[in-house]
């Protein structure tokens, strides 16, 4: 069975169809790119996959579970996290107390017992401390733990966003143009992370990307969005060779 | 000796402030709305100790512990039934009318059950005080307690906004409530907490409020609420160490305006030093520059 199964999804905004009739199967352990050319809706997919949109039309199913009417918070329980196009991390935070809000929901103890420092405070805190350093580890990023989150250079600011993603567990993981605004050295570093992930958690992804190197280097699979519609769907190498999708990008002569 | 006399009673009226205004500001920090109905919870707070106080005949502890559940209750379903439905509103005035509405109804509520005479309040802290330096200093109990009250729930708030998950999960939905919740944290749930923290705080500060000024009508949150509010602006609304700050000032000035000034003109004087302070630091004393989006 897939993990993600979604079928003939659409929503529209006044007029505008944003996304159009969109299907994707992604298969667990995959590492799937989402591409097209600017507005062909593919944040509005990711927005539909979490929650934030409701479709029109159509189903999403998760490991089998139908979410597709579900809120924000309980498909992020269900097993579906993201990150963001601009970078939405809680900037005032510090780098650990980020990932520990990821965490949140899997750790639990009463507000009582949190205002009282009583009952299971201590040793719950305690776990979610050893947890997000787990974590932090894993990303490099266990020196800067109590660096404030806006105070890191922007290429860990990207893998902090990912770590807290990884925070909550998912069994699906949502890159929203990973490496939007870095230099080449940066997206290199970027790839490993993917991979990093990838070989430690066993994650499934899907990622939406502009950066052609990135998507052609590490994606086993793509779908080209184009006008909110499906425009192309396969193998890496036969999407990135098929003359439709090199005319939605480059124009036609 | 006698200034500082004064300067104690304004450190002590001052907590009071603060109390209130943690509730203000931290609601305003998290939910981004301002709860002008604050202040009658604290009314609220009043009538319920002075009730079941009258009924153990002089037992203020059960009554302070029964106002602290009530108002804790009645803040959490104010915000459940008048607040949480407008938080997509197109406006944020909606809520902020809603809130001014709750107050008159909590007014009006307490004068149809209590009428609209003035109760005398007896004090919850019965002990006397202290006299220093022969005599010359005297300094009241309920003034001591109510500074190390204030004091305590200082701390203990930061560590709970600082050190715990529930605090984390407030400071994040403050920052980015969309990004909160893709992240799993309930913001409805949070924001519920926030109001039954901010609404216990009423209590408390209500316990305090008419035991030193101990007269109690339907209208005697009304204007500690507004100063708190004003309090809560004055240190920079959003900032919990602001809120205190802010509200200490405001209690200081306005004991030592009352002394040296006017009694009449004190309220003038504290609005007054609103005005100036929001002309020269619009974000007030700790507040932080808002960053615009482009």
């Amino acid at each position: 069975m897939a993990l993600l199964d979604v079928n003939n999804l659409s929503v529209s905004f006044g007029g505008l169809r944003a996304v159009d009739d969109f299907s994707i199967t992604i298969e667990k352990g995959e590492l799937y790119g989402l591409i097209g050319p600017n507005g062909a809706g593919k944040t509005t997919v990711f927005n539909l996959l979490t929650g934030v949109y409701k479709p029109n039309e159509g189903v999403i199913k998760l490991d089998g579970e139908d979410i597709t009417r579900k809120s924000t918070i309980e498909i992020n329980h269900s097993g579906i996290a993201r990150t963001f196009q601009n970078i939405r991390l809680f900037k005032q935070m510090s780098v650990i107390d980020n990932v520990k809000v990821g965490l949140s929901e899997t750790f639990k103890y009463s507000a009582l017992e949190g205002i009282l420092h009583i009952g299971k405070y201590k040793s719950v805190e305690k776990k979610m401390d050893d947890e997000a350093m787990k974590l932090l580890k894993v990303f490099d990023l266990d020196k800067e733990r109590d660096v404030l989150a806006s105070n890191l250079p922007y290429g860990k600011q990207r893998k902090l966003e990912i770590a807290r993603a990884m925070a909550t567990s998912p069994k699906l993981l949502l890159l929203d143009e990973p490496a939007a605004g870095m230099n080449p050295n940066e997206t290199a570093e970027l790839m490993e992370t993917i991979a990093l992930v990838r070989r430690e958690f066993d994650m499934t992804i899907l990622l939406i990307e502009h950066d052609m190197k990135l998507v052609s280097g590490i994606c086993e699979k793509l779908t080209v969005l184009n006008f909110g519609r499906v425009l192309k769907q396969g193998e890496t190498k036969q999407v990135l060779a098929d003359k439709e999708v090199i005319a939605a990008y480059l124009g036609q002569d | 000796m006698s200034f500082l006399t004064y300067l104690i009673n304004g450190l002590s009226l001052g907590s009071i402030y603060a109390i209130i205004a943690l509730g203000y500001t931290m609601v305003y920090g998290i939910a981004k709305m301002l709860n002008f109905a604050h202040g009658d919870f604290i009314m609220v707070g009043c009538y319920v100790i002075f009730t079941v106080s009258g009924a153990l005949s002089g037992n203020s502890v059960v009554g302070i512990i029964v106002a602290i559940v009530l108002c804790t209750l009645l803040g959490i379903t104010t915000e459940f039934i008048a607040y949480r439905p407008l938080r997509g509103a197109a406006s944020p005035l909606a809520v902020l009318i809603t809130a001014i509405g709750v107050s008159y109804l909590l007014e009006n509520v307490a004068l149809l059950i209590f009428g609209a005479d003035i109760k005398s309040f007896t004090s919850v802290i019965s002990w006397e005080g202290l006299s220093l330096a022969g005599g010359q200093l005297k300094i009241q109990g309920v003034t001591i307690v109510t500074i190390i009250i204030s004091l305590v729930i200082l701390l203990v708030l930061q560590l709970f906004i600082n050190k715990t998950k529930q605090g984390q999960a407030m400071l994040a939905v403050a920052e980015d409530k969309g990004a909160a919740t893709l992240m799993g944290i309930n913001v409805n749930k949070t924001i519920m907490l926030t109001f039954a923290i901010g609404s216990a705080l009423a209590a408390i500060a209500g316990a305090l409020l008419c035991s030193a000024y101990p007269s109690l009508s339907p209208y005697t949150g009304a204007m500690p609420g507004i100063k708190a509010f004003v309090a809560a602006v004055l240190g920079g609304i959003g900032s919990i160490p602001g809120a205190m700050i802010g509200g200490l000032l405001l209690g200081i000035v306005e004991i030592l305006s009352k002394t040296y000034i006017s009694s009449q003109l004190s309220d003038a004087i504290v609005f007054g030093i609103l005005v100036i302070v929001l002309l020269v630091k619009p974000t007030g004393i700790l507040g932080k520059v808002i960053q615009e989006k482009v």
